[in-house]
């Protein structure tokens, strides 16, 4: 497999470097002046504010204003804290079973729409169906999940009416239950779309080599389809429990504010005008999320595989 | 309906004369201060930013604003603690502050607000005792917590230090207040309810919600914890440390056992976990009640035998402000306080700084229904047309005597607020 993948990365790149060195620019500056303009974006929009969240992570706050310090308060507190120990298992719990739940699903749909559609139009159609609900904004998709689900709501009254249940369940709203729900269903279709695309680019005639070879169906997924999506299943899983970690917002609808994520700390924070405390749950969050990331690419090396 | 009309037409002549009569006091005032009289016709081009919690922020408070005055008022709805942060971190972006007193003790020091004359106030005369002295009648009581008074005034011009008494200049122009209590659905609870610690009892597991406001729902909490007779504060406002921890014990306790639904941070969740039937007890605010009968669901803002739990806002002027926009500014005040503004509120159920003034922008049985207590002789309608009330209902709480009479302790920010923050958050995550 990796043969193959690499074969055809040298034939792309191959016809770009012809065209470079008949410009006459040598490679090494042609290729800083390419990537300046996206380095310069990051630079300002991603390096230095980390930068800045880190150094204000240090300072000192006061009732109503923040001053420049080196001190490891924040830090103490934070890392002393019971709460936060418990607060930072819950956010993991979340991603973890989020993330587990949209791989099934999402990789269930994506096989669906890659192998088992067959024209390219339908294939086109039904993948745009999936992005419906990306029309509207996320929050409202979020909180119309409240009257359904809450106790006089419909899913309750629908229950009731067939005799399932008696009383209305009280976990469906306001529990744990709800919050994956509704994670679920915001986050599934960034599984979706990225295993989708590996699956695409899958070369048929591999799969027919493995039917002609005498492998079953499952044997067919689990020893050429699984291993050739796992790209697209990384970046998936790497989008959803990024998001999840950092969401703050589903968490305090979903939960009726009962639970709690780190999210939730650093906005509570901010909210109180506690900022380097919140910089330093950030930062220790941001260390958390890269660890997870980096352990999630210990499985699967991206940069071959694409 | 015509009866109707014809009160509008009454408010709109009198509201003329109203006008009229600040105008005059504009040029006058201007006189003396030595401004040239042109200035008569500049602040048209004035604009004062105004920023604030959503109660009193309103549209048609601005539009009114450009009726009356001339000049334009840019109006920002933010939540409270958005509020703290703008006021303490941005005092460029704003002229005018509407906040609430214990915002101002959190603000006040970072010199982003400036104090003002009284004598420039024209109605400060008539201003509610509440916001001067402390007590609303000679014989009242001092409630505990940030009471108005104690962070209104400061000794003068530059001052950052509040003062005990009236000196002459206040920090902020008392605008809004009211005393809060619990809300529970009438129907679904089935028999009276007299005291905070039904908040907690048993019997409503699964059903109560308080709110997720830290300052404020410590205050509700303690309310509850001192009912139960868990608990004697020696100031609800000002907590112990230990205090502290002992009323987030038991209401931690409370929570791991199921007793709260939801808690709630915006006013609309409030309205919408009790207008569902999710929560049938729960803190809640005056017009969030309002709201929810205005749905056709039975609601009330229960009168509790410990008392109420009183906030109150007023106007600050960002220390950036000089010249005609600070004669602006005191026009506007003068002119909030003349009566419109009062009245507008009131029928939304608060009440004004100023209440004489008020009445006359009221029907007689409005005044009677909202400030005195009595019977409503008519239907009585929102400022915007709601139906709220019909003939014979009369206000949970009674007359403003018996409700600002019963404040038992004012929001507050304690000595230890961070702390207080720090286990309120476990609270939150336990």
């Amino acid at each position: 497999m990796s043969d193959h993948s690499q074969t055809t990365a040298a034939k792309t790149t191959s016809a770009p470097l012809q065209r470079r060195t008949m410009q006459g620019l040598p490679d090494a500056v042609s290729g800083w002046l390419l990537s300046l303009p996206l380095s310069l974006v990051l630079l300002f929009f991603l390096v230095l504010p980390i930068v800045m969240i880190v150094i204000v992570s240090f300072w000192g706050a006061t009732e109503f204003s923040i001053y420049p310090a080196f001190q490891f308060d924040n830090y103490e507190f934070l890392l002393t804290s019971p709460v936060t120990y418990s607060v930072f298992l819950n956010t993991i719990k979340y991603a973890v079973i989020t993330w587990a739940i949209t791989l099934v699903l999402g990789f269930t749909i994506a096989y669906f729409l890659a192998f088992h559609i067959r024209s390219l139009t339908w294939q086109i159609v039904l993948f745009l169906l999936c992005t419906i609900p990306f029309w509207t904004s996320n929050i409202i998709r979020m909180i119309s999940w409240i009257p359904f689900l809450g106790r006089n709501g419909l899913a309750n009254s629908t229950l009731i009416s067939w005799g399932v249940i008696d009383e209305p369940l009280e976990w469906l709203l306001f529990s744990d239950f709800s919050v994956i729900l509704a994670f679920v269903h915001l986050y599934t279709l960034f599984m979706v779309v990225p295993i989708f695309n590996t699956m695409m680019r899958i070369d048929k005639s591999l799969i027919e080599a493995a039917y002609d070879n005498g492998a079953t169906g499952f044997q067919t997924l689990t020893n050429v389809i699984v291993p050739l999506a796992k790209p697209g299943m990384m970046i998936g899983s790497i989008f959803v429990v990024t998001l999840v970690m950092g969401d703050f917002i589903t968490v305090r609808f979903m939960s009726g504010s009962q639970k709690a994520n780190v999210g939730r700390l650093i906005s509570n924070d901010i909210a109180l005008l506690q900022y380097p405390s919140a910089a330093a749950t950030a930062v220790i969050l941001l260390i958390t999320v890269l660890i997870v990331i980096a352990i999630l690419l210990r499985f699967v090396d991206i940069r071959k595989e694409l | 309906m015509t009866t109707k009309q014809d009160k509008k037409g009454v408010s709109r002549r009198s509201v003329l004369k109203g006008a009229a009569a600040t105008a005059g006091a504009a040029i006058g005032s201007g006189a003396i201060t030595g401004f040239p009289t042109i200035w008569a016709q500049n602040i048209k081009d004035v604009t004062l930013r105004q920023f604030g919690t959503g109660v009193s922020n309103l549209n048609d408070v601005a539009q009114k604003v450009k009726e009356d005055l001339g000049f334009t008022l840019e109006m920002t709805a933010l939540d409270s603690d958005a509020v703290t942060q703008r006021a303490a971190t941005q005092p460029g972006s704003f002229d005018i502050a509407d906040i609430e007193y214990w915002i101002c003790k959190k603000v006040w020091p970072t010199g982003n607000l400036q104090a003002m004359d009284t004598s420039k106030i024209k109605n400060y005369d008539k201003i509610v005792g509440i916001f001067k002295s402390g007590k609303l009648t000679p014989e009242s009581e001092i409630a505990q917590g940030t009471a108005p008074h104690t962070v209104g005034f400061v000794d003068g011009p530059g001052g950052t230090s509040f003062a005990s008494e009236e000196t002459g200049w206040m920090t902020l122009i008392p605008t809004i207040y009211n005393a809060d209590t619990l809300g529970i659905r009438p129907d679904l609870i089935g028999r009276p309810i007299e005291s905070w610690t039904e908040l907690l009892n048993p019997e409503f597991k699964g059903k109560a919600s308080i709110l997720d406001i830290s300052s404020i729902g410590i205050m509700d909490a303690a309310m509850v914890c001192e009912a139960m007779g868990e608990i004697q504060y020696g100031d609800k406002g000002n907590m112990t440390r230990e205090e502290i921890d002992k009323t987030m014990a038991i209401f931690t306790e409370a929570k791991k056992s199921g007793q709260f639904r939801a808690f709630w941070k915006t006013f609309d969740e409030s309205v919408n976990l009790m207008a569902s039937g999710e929560v049938v007890i729960q803190s809640m605010w005056s017009p969030a009640i309002t709201a929810v009968k205005s749905r056709g669901i039975p609601c009330v803002y229960q009168p509790l035998k410990e008392g109420y739990r009183s906030w109150g806002g007023g106007i600050g002027l960002s220390s950036n402000l000089s010249g005609l926009e600070l004669e602006a500014a005191y026009e506007y005040i003068n002119w909030y306080l003349s009566g419109w503004v009062g009245g507008y509120l009131m029928r939304q159920g608060y009440y004004s700084a100023v209440p004489e003034t008020s009445k006359e922008f009221m029907s007689e049985n409005e005044w009677g229904y909202w400030f005195e207590g009595k019977e409503a002789t008519d239907d009585i309608t929102s400022p915007t047309g709601d139906k709220l009330a019909t003939a014979g209902d009369t206000r949970d709480g009674g007359s403003f005597y018996d409700r600002m009479g019963a404040v038992a302790c004012w929001n507050a920010v304690m000595d230890e607020n961070q702390y207080m923050v720090r286990k309120w958050n476990e609270f939150i995550a336990a």
